[in-house]
């Protein structure tokens, strides 16, 4: 870890100024899910929203791609893609999803969420930002088995470092399973 | 230079196998159809065998009018062909076909992003079933949504089983790990994950979101011309990335007698013959009902493929 830290900083010549086309790309990615995060809550047809959200979730996934993190580009593509968006959209068509607008989709506090907004991007830029500033990470050349982000390196430090939290995590899973299948059955017996 | 030229040329050689492969398996399901149902149609368009039936139906599907009705979002009905079809050709260039490289592009996940993509389809009929502004479409997009959300589950479940017994998720990797005795012990998990996929796919004998005695054809009822086109071939490429998919998973892939000159043969004659497994189900089988389809998942096929990775895991922790 401090050889590869030691390297890391022996390495000085890197500049924002003369960016890569990697760097340029990742910034013209960003914007497009900046674009399409603030169509997914500022349209007023629900559905839209819905399919803006994919735009978004989909443009995260290609800039985990360019940091090297395939794994989690695909989980993403799995999860978000793949199930929840299906979720939101499944759970729209069953209740309400007119085509057109719906003009009780404007909520009264417009200007309160959009200053919360703002203050939680600030404070989260701030801390990235503050946290990394000048940390270059090396990436060793693709094809070799421990490039970061890869599976292999995931796998190593998910369940050699975090297995705790991990199992953790999946007891509460299993609670929140359990809990709607037994919410969805009391309203059964109910109805 | 060189590079950027072979990455070209395999995306080429990609493109040219979705535009092909798909047409070459409907093909094959007309006349499979025809000769199991004794139906007369497609054998008599161009002489020998009915050989001019695609071309016939390409023509047809080419010359009809492209509508959008009145009440439809325009621009999302337009949308969701494209959504449904370019999954399939993504999927496609990490399907590994004979050794040595014969791949579009190896992924170091490429078991996660073909099942990741995969599921990507189904927005296509969601937005199709709720862009039509029709209430039969809206009931099939909703159907395909619930068929997706239940079969996707054994799908993942059973290919985990997989990437335990290779010790890796990528689609390269589980090949060059593979023995002959893989089929007998996964062999549960492959029929878990071919019937999921097929679920996936709305195939017959679970094509209840496009059911025509019930809802007409489900999210595609308005759908004519070119862009129904488009979903008939998202449908083909479907079967042919899940038999390749099955295939390389269950069956090996490229392994069987001289695989080192022969490797692609196998590929492709053991994908050929799952697609005519998939059109014989097709013609032999009827439609399962909703709730029979939805039990079918959650209590047949998820405890099959729960057992089979358990099955896996213990042979692992024993043989290793």
């Amino acid at each position: 870890m401090t050889a590869a830290l030691a390297a890391s900083l022996s390495s000085q010549g890197h500049s924002f100024l003369s960016p890569t086309g990697v760097e340029i790309v990742f910034v013209l990615v960003g914007l497009a899910v900046l674009g399409a995060a603030v169509l997914t809550v500022s349209t007023s047809q629900l559905v839209h929203a819905a399919l803006w959200l994919v735009v978004a979730l989909g443009g995260l996934a290609i800039e985990y791609l360019l940091l090297t993190a395939e794994f989690i580009a695909w989980v993403q593509v799995l999860i978000y893609l793949g199930s929840v968006v299906v979720l939101v959209l499944f759970g729209l068509m069953l209740t309400r999803a007119p085509i057109g607008r719906s003009p009780d989709a404007d909520s009264g506090n417009r200007w309160v969420a959009l200053g919360l907004a703002v203050v939680a991007a600030g404070t989260l830029v701030t801390l990235v930002v503050d946290a990394f500033r000048c940390t270059w990470m090396d990436l060793p050349a693709s094809g070799s088995t421990s490039v970061n982000g890869s599976t292999q390196a995931n796998g190593e430090v998910l369940f050699r470092y975090w297995v705790l939290p991990f199992e953790a995590l999946s007891v509460l899973l299993l609670a929140a399973l359990v809990g709607a299948i037994v919410l969805s059955r009391r309203h059964r017996e109910e109805g | 230079m060189t590079t950027a030229l072979e990455a070209l040329l395999r995306c080429v050689a990609v493109l040219v196998v979705f535009l092909t492969f798909p047409l070459v398996i409907g093909q094959t399901e007309h006349k499979v159809m025809a000769h199991m149902q004794g139906r007369l149609g497609p054998m008599y368009a161009g002489g020998f065998h009915g050989w001019a039936q695609l071309v016939a139906d390409g023509v047809k599907f080419a010359q009809k009018e492209d509508i959008v009705p009145a009440g439809a979002d325009r621009r999302i009905f337009q949308l969701a062909p494209a959504v449904a079809l370019l999954p399939y050709l993504l999927v496609l260039i990490a399907i590994p076909v004979g050794p040595g490289g014969f791949v579009g592009q190896a992924l170091d996940a490429g078991l996660f992003f073909v099942l990741a993509v995969m599921g990507i389809g189904v927005l296509g009929s969601l937005m199709a079933g709720w862009a039509s502004a029709n209430k039969f479409s809206l009931l099939g997009g909703v159907r395909s949504a619930a068929q997706l959300l239940a079969y996707e589950l054994p799908m993942l479940l059973a290919a985990a089983s997989v990437a335990m017994a290779a010790g890796t998720v990528s689609l390269t990797g589980i090949l060059g790990a593979f023995h002959w005795w893989w089929v007998p012990w996964q062999i549960v998990g492959g029929f878990v994950f071919f019937t999921s996929g097929l679920a996936e796919l709305q195939r017959p004998p679970f094509d209840m979101p496009v059911a025509d005695s019930e809802i007409i054809f489900g999210a595609y009822t308005e759908y004519t011309g070119l862009r129904f086109a488009l979903f008939l071939l998202s449908e083909y490429a479907g079967i042919l990335v899940l038999c390749a998919l099955t295939a390389v998973l269950f069956l090996g892939g490229w392994h069987g007698p001289l695989s080192a000159d022969l490797g692609w043969l196998w590929t492709l004659l053991k994908t050929f013959a799952l697609a005519f497994v998939v059109i014989w189900l097709r013609v032999t089988y009827p439609r399962l009902r909703e709730d029979q389809l939805m039990r079918f998942a959650w209590t047949f096929l998820i405890p099959l493929a729960l057992a089979q990775l358990a099955l896996t895991g213990i042979v692992k922790v024993v043989i290793s």
